[in-house]
């Protein structure tokens, strides 16, 4: 058991480097791959996946012998899903509701990503952003991009 | 005297207003991120990328460059104040510049790190004068094999010369070079691993790798950790040093600056090892070993000269063979790629105002720097109390804003979260993102040089080994990776790297 905790950092690196590894193969396949002489799209990721996945069998074997085996902390779940979700929001509404509100609603999701932050500190930091990054982008250095879009009714 | 030639041609577009106007605002935010500990260099450069495609080239990156090495000068301020490094780089210089700080010779510290900064900063420019041409010179002379191979020793230098595993780095450069891939493959023009999403067909943005996996996946991992910040000094007061201080301070900062201009031609994290370098040199050949740790002067000017010289000669690679040595040149190459400028040999040739216009621009930048970190040091001071729940939400604001604006491609804003969450997920597992930066923004060159020598060979790959330039290069790629492997060698790397953690 002690032996698993201690390979678990590399064991799930490697997975993870496998798993992409295997992505890429899998979808090369689907290209021409050709020959070393007239390569096809698919020869290079072809080929890169194999190694990729090589390099992850790699390091879990590593990970058996020689772990790191420090511990890999706490996974900020909070914040990883907010700030996501506040690029998600601000990828969808940009051109819907412009930049104004758009941007005001990713940093208010960025802000509360932050256990520690209040909902009002969140609002209030929010407000004092979108108006800075309106000043800097648009005015100052007149950035083209809409402040309102047509989602909204004025 | 072609010398001369360029010297003037480079003094006069460095002194254009509207240059040496961008270039005060590359130095000033520069040294705004070194201070701040939480935003490092390669984000911020990776924000404001946008922001210059509009300007001339050249303009733009006389301006990222003066954040680069902007942020030397800042990172050692916070170092020397709160013992907390706002640069990698400037890790060593806490160990002796923070208890000068608490002995209350702030003062002084911070302007031995200023003075050997600028000394260093003017060698450095100095030294890309006179050996990039020439080095250049050789570039020119490659072709796809050659290329090939040095684009491969570059990569895997970046690894002999950072922290942590070998095998997960070369896994993080694959893996990058394999992201690269997407999009239109440059022989057949097939779209590649896009899901037939238009807005993929130009490949993924390299802006938004680098705003994800140095800007959103740092967030989410000092979000993890918030560290309380302690301020030793409030007010600066007496910055000037004493007689005393300038004779012991001379001698290492001119040691510095010969150990960091020459490390930082190396790919990999040259700045972090010349100040580590230098550090040792200094403490090894100091007839009073015993203040080391407490305090010694030398111990601030030494490394903080190192630093900032090779910040500045590490553009050398960049500029001349187009092979950039650290994530920050990454990004500058992409930026050169942007203006429809191939980075490499023919930069010196064909676009000498911008080659030129930016060494001297270099030394016009640290000019400001010692003008803005010595006698605005209160200013700085001050920005360090902007607490991280502020300062987090404006690098989400602006990453928004500023990927959006390059190409009004939501895209570019999705693709920030993904690698924010795969950096944030990879970091925590020990990788590194510098490496997959690189393979990210290489890969394209790698292929396209594979490609094009194995058509020259006819398909034939031992054109790699019999072309002698291209064997050396393999060669030293096998040397530097054989190296990294041994377990003495690996030992000295830890101990250089380790204290890039406190």
């Amino acid at each position: 058991m002690l032996e698993v905790r201690r390979a678990l950092k590399d064991v799930l690196a490697g997975s993870i480097f496998i798993a992409l590894g295997l992505a890429f193969v899998l979808g090369s396949l689907v290209y021409d791959i050709g020959s070393p002489l007239r390569m096809g799209p698919g020869y290079f990721p072809l080929a890169l996946g194999i190694v990729l996945g090589g390099l992850g069998g790699a390091i879990i074997v590593k990970g058996f012998l020689a772990g790191e085996g420090d511990a890999i902390g706490a996974f900020e779940w909070r914040a990883v899903v907010l700030i996501t979700i506040a690029l998600l929001f601000f990828g969808f509404t940009v051109r819907g509701l412009g930049v104004a509100l758009s941007l005001f609603g990713a940093v208010l999701l960025g802000a509360l990503g932050r256990s520690r932050t209040t909902l009002l500190e969140a609002v209030g930091i929010a407000l004092a952003l979108t108006v800075l990054s309106i000043v800097v982008f648009i005015v100052l250095l007149q950035l083209r991009l809409p402040l309102t879009g047509p989602w909204l009714p004025f | 005297m072609e010398v001369l030639d360029n010297l003037s041609l480079g003094v006069e577009t460095a002194f254009r207003l509207e240059n040496m106007l961008w270039c005060f605002v590359g130095v000033a935010l520069g040294t705004a991120v070194g201070v701040l500990p939480g935003i490092g260099p390669t984000a911020t450069i990776a924000l404001l990328l946008p922001i210059t495609f509009n300007f001339e080239p050249v303009t733009g990156l006389i301006m990222l460059a003066g954040i680069y090495y902007g942020a030397q000068y800042g990172g050692s301020t916070t170092a020397i104040l709160i013992n907390l490094p706002g640069e990698s780089s400037a890790a060593v210089t806490a160990i002796d510049g923070h208890e000068m700080a608490r002995q209350g010779r702030a003062g002084p510290a911070l302007a031995a790190a200023a003075i050997g900064s600028f000394v260093a900063g003017c060698v450095a420019t100095l030294v890309i004068f006179l050996f990039a041409p020439p080095l250049a010179a050789v570039g020119l002379t490659f072709g796809s094999p050659e290329l090939f191979s040095l684009v491969v020793v570059g990569l895997i230098a970046s690894i002999a010369l950072a922290r942590g595993s070998t095998v997960k780095a070369l896994a993080m450069i694959v893996l990058g070079i394999l992201f690269g891939t997407i999009g239109q493959d440059p022989f057949t023009g097939t779209p590649r691993f896009t899901f037939g999403i238009r807005e993929l067909f130009s490949g993924i943005n390299f802006v938004s790798v680098a705003v994800g996996m140095f800007g959103i996946a740092e967030i989410l991992r000092n979000l993890g950790d918030e560290q309380t910040r302690e301020l030793v000094t409030k007010k600066v007061s007496n910055l000037w040093p004493s007689r005393e201080d300038f004779r012991r301070m001379i001698p290492p900062i001119l040691r510095g600056t010969v150990i960091g201009s020459g490390l930082g031609i190396l790919p990999g994290a040259g700045h972090v090892l010349a100040s580590f370098a230098s550090y040792s040199v200094e403490k090894r050949i100091s007839k009073r070993k015993g203040e080391f740790g407490h305090g010694a002067i030398e111990g601030v000017a030494g490394p903080e000269s190192a630093n900032n010289g090779a910040a500045q000669t590490s553009f050398i690679p960049l500029l001349t063979l187009g092979l950039p040595a650290h994530p920050v040149m990454a990004l500058m190459y992409g930026a050169l790629i942007i203006h429809g400028i191939p980075p490499g040999a023919t930069v010196v040739d064909r676009e000498p105002a911008l080659f030129w216009g930016l060494i001297v621009s270099m030394w016009i930048g640290n000019l400001f720097l010692v003008l803005l970190n010595l006698p605005l040091i209160g200013v700085w001071v001050r920005m360090l109390s902007i607490p991280y729940k502020v300062l987090y939400p404006a690098i989400i604001g602006f990453a928004c804003i500023g990927t959006f604006a390059i190409g009004l491609n939501a895209w570019d804003v999705f693709a920030i979260a993904l690698f924010g969450i795969l950096g944030y997920v990879l970091i925590k597992l020990g990788c590194e993102p510098a490496p997959f930066l690189l393979g990210f923004v290489l890969g394209p060159l790698l292929e396209d040089h594979l490609r094009r020598a194995l058509i020259i060979s006819r398909g034939d790959p031992t054109i790699f080994i019999s072309t002698p330039v291209s064997a050396a290069f393999l060669g030293l790629a096998v040397v530097a990776l054989v190296l990294t492997l041994l377990p003495a060698i690996r030992r000295k790397r830890e101990e250089v790297f380790v204290e890039e953690d406190d």
